[in-house]
């Protein structure tokens, strides 16, 4: 699964400015570490902040901090505001929706949807910083070891 | 109407210890007061099952003058389709009003320590694709999708089925 590329922008800021709350970062900062567009970014910014999950520093030392709740925002809620992802069926049909295989295939469709969409709603922002700091942490044990066993 | 989430605060220290037959009445009503529907049957069957094998774990939450507030099931599981032996947690209530308390948090370590003392080195649960609450506790422990699928077919129509 592909997300968009304004969905993977949002994540990313959202993702590097809830790691700590009292910091503020500026979109070029976000831009570079993550090495996505600039343009892209501040457009993207400009809709979490609506969203009322960043919040915009002005003046000198300005950028961008996370005002959210990390422990209640969802992965699906960032990801649904930049992209339509497990669109229930009802929606505009497709040709071919209505004849038998169209419809077993839609049921597929709609299994690999509906646990797509179950696994980001499962899934807050700071259990994804939890996974990101365990993973750190076990890239760190296997450096290590493989230090230890190199030495 | 349901009951306020979290408005409980702990007043003293909370214990996690092997469930006795005398808290079978408490964990029916907690279970009924979480899932609306009363099973003392059920509960007095789980704790045969569960509250007095070896591998089998029947864990209680006892807060402080709070009685049972809590309680965790899990069990050692071997060579489903495959799979080595592994730990398996199938039920998981916490008093509503004591959420936000870190009860279940507490719960899932204990039960996790047991299971590794048993030898296991990793644990499986399944859930409903739509119990949020759930899925977002336990994926906040660190669980994550694992190498199983479950499928499930309708029985309508085989012999002995309904219609």
């Amino acid at each position: 699964m592909r997300l968009q590329q304004a969905t993977r922008c949002a994540l990313f800021a959202v993702l590097e400015l809830a790691q700590d709350p009292d910091r503020q970062i500026s979109a070029p900062d976000i831009a570079e570490k993550y090495g996505i567009s600039a343009n892209h970014l501040a457009k993207v910014l400009r809709d979490l902040v609506r969203a009322g999950l960043v919040e915009s520093m002005r003046g000198a030392g300005g950028g961008y901090r996370f005002s959210g709740n990390a422990k209640r925002v969802t992965l699906y809620e960032v990801v649904h505001m930049f992209e339509d992802i497990g669109s229930k069926p009802g929606g505009r049909p497709e040709g071919g929706d209505s004849s038998d295989i169209g419809r077993a295939l839609g049921q597929v469709m709609n299994e690999i949807d509906e646990t797509a969409v179950s696994t980001l709603k499962s899934i807050t922002l700071a259990t994804l910083l939890k996974l990101i700091h365990r993973n750190a942490a076990g890239q760190a044990g296997s450096r290590s070891k493989k230090d230890s066993v190199n030495a | 109407m349901p009951e306020a989430v979290g408005t409980t605060e702990l007043a003293g220290d909370l214990v996690i210890r092997a469930a006795a037959v005398a808290d079978v009445p408490a964990v029916t009503r907690l279970d009924s007061r979480i899932t609306g529907m009363t099973k003392p049957d059920y509960w007095a069957d789980m704790f045969e099952r569960y509250g007095k094998r070896p591998n089998r774990f029947f864990l209680i939450a006892e807060g402080e003058g709070a009685g049972v507030i809590g309680f965790i099931i899990g069990e050692v599981r071997a060579w489903e389709f495959g799979s080595p032996p592994s730990g398996w947690i199938f039920a998981l209530g916490v008093d509503p009003t004591a959420r936000l308390n870190k009860i279940g948090s507490r719960l899932f370590e204990a039960m996790c320590g047991r299971l590794a003392e048993s030898g296991v080195d990793m644990v499986r649960t399944m859930l409903a694709r739509d119990d949020e609450l759930n899925m977002a506790f336990f994926r906040s422990q660190g669980m994550m999708g694992g190498p199983f699928i479950q499928l499930e077919m309708s029985l309508y129509g085989f012999a002995g089925g309904h219609g």
